[in-house]
């Protein structure tokens, strides 16, 4: 009984939307560029996962509580702003104490605010929204992004290094793929990705 | 410096071996003359906005504020976007008419403010910033029409399963088009 009455409420909708209809990655194809450099192994993946959902959900939550006093032409500018304020914080906890996290993900911490999740979901959910559903908005967002990097990266860490979050899983016989590793390898894993939850979701696209 | 030019646009080819700007990259790719606008008008932004910033990193480090250097950049990239638009509608309106609607999206390009970034993290000097992010911004234009060529084509002849229509085919270009430029690696002249 409990669980109908959750399904009816906004609540409900909000994480329904961010992570399965609205998926960041396989539905709106947002934030690739950190998803496929990053996803080589899961440590990296699961560290800018969780710094992408920290930024989305605390620039979201800002970005409305000021939606009534955001000039409407000087908007993206202001997210701009709040959005850097927050992935400075990100760069500097991971530099303060997990250094080796921060030397491996290099640039791309960085790259946060251009990560077109954080910014789109500013401009498409917290501006309209108060400030509580944008909150779980943001980090329902930001989870549903952390899950796709996971999953790439558990397909890829194996194939390129032999191990699984660290610990050696292949047998030591198995030549790793050194292109699983590189770019080209999260390309054909993101796009095989796609196309299989494509078929299974029957949601296709023109073109 | 030829070399160095060289690798920033094929070796280490900013879009394939670093996959930045895929956002604006698939998104735009599904022509050729939208690709061209929008890799020419990244060409300009990325250029002009990496050898501003560097005078400006080089203030920040002298007043020991370069923690900020992040908040800096994208000021002033958003900046640089908001006056070049400006003044292209006012001087230069074919131009602005041509690629104006893809000024406003390269706020954020990630290509813009990752060149910032290296330029910071590798200790470029400032001619190898300038022809680094000259380089590195070319090379994403020829990403970008590549793709786009070959999508054109695949869109005429292509007869894809339904799934792997739209963006999931891209993907797999991309990645081929990765290996072959892998192949690019050690070039010198």
């Amino acid at each position: 009984m409990n669980l109908i009455r959750i399904r009816y409420t906004k609540w409900f909708n909000i994480i329904k939307n961010s992570m399965k209809s609205n998926n960041p990655v396989f539905v709106a194809a947002l934030g690739l560029c950190s998803a496929l450099a990053i996803s080589n192994t899961i440590q990296n993946a699961i560290a800018m996962g969780l710094g992408v959902t920290f930024v989305t959900m605390f620039s979201s939550m800002f970005v409305s509580m000021f939606r009534n006093y955001i000039p409407s032409k000087l908007r993206i500018v202001t997210y701009m702003i709040i959005i850097s304020t927050f992935t400075i914080f990100v760069q500097k906890f991971l530099q303060a104490y997990f250094p080796s996290i921060y030397d491996s993900l290099g640039a791309y911490v960085g790259l946060i605010i251009t990560n077109c999740i954080v910014m789109g979901r500013s401009e498409a959910f917290a501006i309209k929204n108060p400030w509580r559903y944008s909150i779980i908005d943001g980090f329902f967002s930001g989870m549903g992004y952390t899950l796709v990097l996971v999953l790439v990266a558990t397909i890829r860490e194996p194939l390129a290094f032999g191990t699984l979050l660290g610990f050696q899983v292949l047998p030591d016989d198995f030549t790793a793929w050194a292109s699983m590793g590189t770019a080209s390898g999260g390309f054909f894993v993101l796009g095989l990705m796609i196309w299989i939850l494509r078929s299974w979701a029957k949601t296709y696209e023109e073109a | 410096m030829i070399d160095f030019f060289l690798s920033s646009l094929l070796s280490n080819n900013i879009a394939l071996t670093l996959i930045l700007g895929m956002c604006p990259l698939i998104a735009i790719s599904t022509n050729v003359k939208n690709a061209r606008g929008m890799g020419i008008a990244v060409v300009i932004v990325v250029t002009l906005t990496a050898v501003i910033n560097y005078p400006i990193y080089q203030l920040l480090v002298l007043t020991g504020t370069e923690d900020l250097s992040l908040l800096a950049f994208i000021i002033t990239i958003a900046a640089v976007v908001q006056v070049l638009e400006i003044l292209l509608e006012k001087y230069i309106p074919t131009l602005y008419n041509a690629f104006g609607v893809y000024l406003p999206l390269i706020t954020v390009n990630c290509v813009v403010l990752a060149v910032s970034q290296f330029f910071v993290t590798r200790g470029y000097n400032y001619s190898e910033t300038a022809v680094f992010a000259f380089g590195s911004s070319l090379g994403w234009l020829l990403a970008i029409v590549l793709v786009a060529s070959i999508r054109e084509k695949l869109a005429v002849y292509g007869d894809l399963p339904k799934g792997l229509r739209g963006r999931a085919i891209v993907f797999v270009i991309l990645g081929i088009l990765a290996l072959a430029f892998s192949g690019f690696a050690g070039l010198s002249v």
